[in-house]
């Protein structure tokens, strides 16, 4: 059992009591909702006649649904607009502060918060969401939720929930040159198994993960959960706090020092006790591109699609599927393989650290004319900052469409999908059958950098052959 | 597919009947239920929408689609089911559809605690057993009776010792698994937590 982790001394704060059945009751200090995951929440309070406890204690925004072509209320997807309007409702009678389209703070609820300085070290933070453990990137504990976790959160500010066992991810060296977070963490999950998470909170750290930006790190933790791990998280340190400075909602004054202190105080002993530790050298990681269906079915650009004899046995069943999902041939290079939509967005790579490393690669470019590409920014703030650094007219130089701030087609609750059985070289987080709205469509995930290289050349293709120019 | 559908209500002791198999490792809740059928403000409809791309592809062919499979209510599943997405409208879906409780190698974190949470247990079994239970054709209708108190499934000639998380467990048989009024009781110590947290004090600009 572990000890003395961040995540012990985290969860033992915020343990509330122990449950007559042998979990936790855990509170949840930063609530955070969006429009697809609370409106059956709010009605299932509504069913038992309850309020809710600390309503200063939930943020909403509103990202999964809205288009990103054209904003204007009311939405010409119906059901898009009642969802949104369930939103507002539900924000303004339970006084619940709501960052709606036009604030200039709305955006994708994991970009969003932490540029409002809402997610802070030590926290507890709960979403229905699953990439709610991006949060962990300030060394707070954040997990995914259900839409019943999310009455209990709004019910009672606590959940139920049994402890988590803490594996640490110690990475070793320093990543190299045109190989970013993502080609990072697409590596440990591969290396790991989409199922290996499961009971565990993930702790990354190392030398690898220390020279991380707050955003490359947020990439990290993202996609824990495609590893299996709810909760993902990076010991705080001197980046987190010069990131969290002067946010809208960080402390202020003196009370910026007392926090400071007490966030200094946050971290795994030299001591601690893991359940596990895995070490990966990040040196030896290239540009990392998915041939399957599921996150860790990941090669390096160089590498050829794995052939079923190289499979563990309880890979080999997934492996086959995809085989046939894809229609890739075991044997085939990834590299070269013809893309005919790039999606540059998402919680994972939709900061402005990502645009801006993607403009780099398109720079004076041009995307190739086989290719719908388009750019979607994280949040209002992200779109903001990258037209005042041109970003925007770089990408729609080069034939980027830019877009308003949403999920968009990472999981195409809107109107961008895929069609057919097109393959689209994505930002996002997910390669799952059908999960960019078309039922046979394919997704091969990369790094941001990667998406632009490959929407220039038309096909999977190296990023450093671009920026090594 | 139910013509109506009752919800899970109080304490859980027994399931009986008819199991579905579907193999595959690492289904994803996208899966499940499509993002698409994730519109809307209720769980009413999603019941008939259900592993809906799966299904259109294999034609009728899918599990979920077999007459013979019409009136299972215990889902037989490999490794990692439930991964990805933490919609609750994944189980909320099976739910609608008939399923009752869960029978796998093993489930993804979020899934499992959505399945508790909305009142449907969720066992593991080893591969082995798993895939005796999936590749047995004189199975085609196995019927289970699954007994909470002694973790235990039994069919005609089969005994099954389940394993399930004793918190779930006890959870079920006690009619607690509906957390919020287990949670609320401990009001008092919520709010003594509250005042204890130092970020809530150095937070007066947290809205």
């Amino acid at each position: 059992m572990s000890k003395d982790t961040l995540f012990d001394k985290v969860w033992d704060l915020h343990k509330v009591s122990s449950l007559p059945g042998g979990s936790d009751q855990i509170f949840i200090g930063l609530h955070l909702i969006h429009e697809v995951t609370s409106p059956q929440a709010f009605g299932a309070l509504k069913d038992k006649n309850l309020t809710v406890k600390f309503p200063s204690r939930t943020v909403a925004t509103v990202d999964h649904i809205v288009p990103t072509d054209n904003q204007s209320r009311p939405f010409k997807d119906n059901l898009a607009e009642q969802m949104i309007e369930t939103l507002e409702k539900n924000c303004l009678q339970h006084k619940i502060k709501f960052f709606n389209i036009g604030s200039g703070s709305q955006g994708i609820v994991h970009v969003v918060a932490p540029e409002l300085g809402l997610t802070q070290p030590g926290m507890t933070i709960a979403c229905g969401d699953s990439h709610t453990s991006t949060h962990g990137a300030f060394g707070s504990i954040a997990f995914g939720i259900g839409t019943s976790q999310v009455r209990d959160v709004l019910a009672t500010q606590t959940i139920a929930m049994n402890k988590l066992k803490v594996r640490q991810i110690w990475c070793e060296n320093q990543l190299s040159n045109g190989v970013y977070a993502k080609d990072l963490v697409l590596h440990i999950i591969n290396k790991l198994g989409v199922k290996a998470g499961v009971g565990f909170a993930y702790e990354f750290a190392g030398p690898a993960i220390n020279v991380l930006s707050m955003e490359e790190r947020m990439t990290i933790c993202n996609m824990s959960i495609e590893g299996g791990a709810r909760c993902g998280y990076i010991n705080p340190d001197e980046k987190t706090f010069s990131y969290m400075r002067d946010k809208l909602c960080a402390p202020k004054n003196e009370y910026w020092e007392k926090a400071l202190r007490w966030w200094k105080s946050l971290k795994s002993d030299e001591d601690s006790i893991y359940d596990d530790v895995i070490k990966i050298d990040a040196s030896k990681i290239e540009p990392t591109v998915t041939w399957g269906i599921t996150p860790g079915q990941s090669i390096g650009i160089n590498q050829q699609i794995p052939l079923l004899d190289e499979l563990s046995p309880n890979d080999k069943l997934v492996a086959e599927e995809a085989y046939e999902y894809m229609s890739f041939k075991p044997g085939q290079s990834i590299k070269d393989i013809p893309v005919e939509v790039c999606f540059i967005g998402s919680c994972t790579n939709g900061r402005i650290s990502d645009l801006r490393v993607a403009a780099k690669v398109l720079k004076d470019k041009k995307v190739s004319k086989n290719v719908k590409a388009f750019v979607v920014p994280g949040s209002e703030k992200v779109a903001n900052e990258a037209k005042q650094e041109g970003l925007d007219q770089i990408f729609k130089d080069s034939g980027f469409q830019w877009r308003e701030p949403g999920c968009s087609m990472c999981l195409a609750m809107n109107s961008d999908k895929l069609v057919g059985n097109q393959i689209s070289a994505s930002s996002s987080n997910r390669n799952f059958k059908g999960r960019q709205g078309s039922p046979s469509g394919r997704t091969l995930l990369m790094s941001p950098a990667m998406v632009a290289a490959a929407a220039i050349n038309g096909k999977v293709s190296d990023v450093r052959e671009f920026i090594n120019e | 597919m139910k013509s109506f559908f009752t919800p899970p209500i109080g304490k859980i002791i027994q399931i009986k009947g008819q199991c579905i198999s579907l193999i595959g490792n690492d289904i994803d809740t996208d899966r499940i239920i499509p993002a698409r059928f994730l519109k809307c403000v209720n769980f009413d409809s999603l019941g008939e929408s259900v592993f809906e791309d799966d299904r259109a592809t294999l034609k009728g062919q899918h599990p979920f689609d077999l007459e013979e499979n019409k009136n299972a209510t215990i889902l037989i599943v490999n490794s990692n089911f439930g991964c990805g997405s933490s919609r609750e409208h994944a189980p909320q879906a099976l739910m609608r559809w008939g399923i009752r409780a869960i029978i796998g190698e093993s489930f993804a974190d979020i899934f499992y605690s959505n399945c508790i949470a909305i009142g449907i247990p969720c066992f593991t079994l080893p591969k082995k057993s798993i895939q005796e239970i999936q590749n047995n054709k004189d199975n085609k209708f196995l019927f289970l009776e699954i007994d909470l108190k002694k973790s235990l499934a039994k069919a005609k000639d089969l005994s099954l010792n389940l394993e399930i998380k004793e918190s779930s467990r006890k959870m079920f048989l006690s009619g607690e698994w509906d957390a919020t009024s287990t949670l609320l009781d401990n009001k008092n110590l919520i709010e003594n937590k509250l005042n204890q947290l130092p970020y809530i004090k150095f937070n007066t600009n947290f809205l």
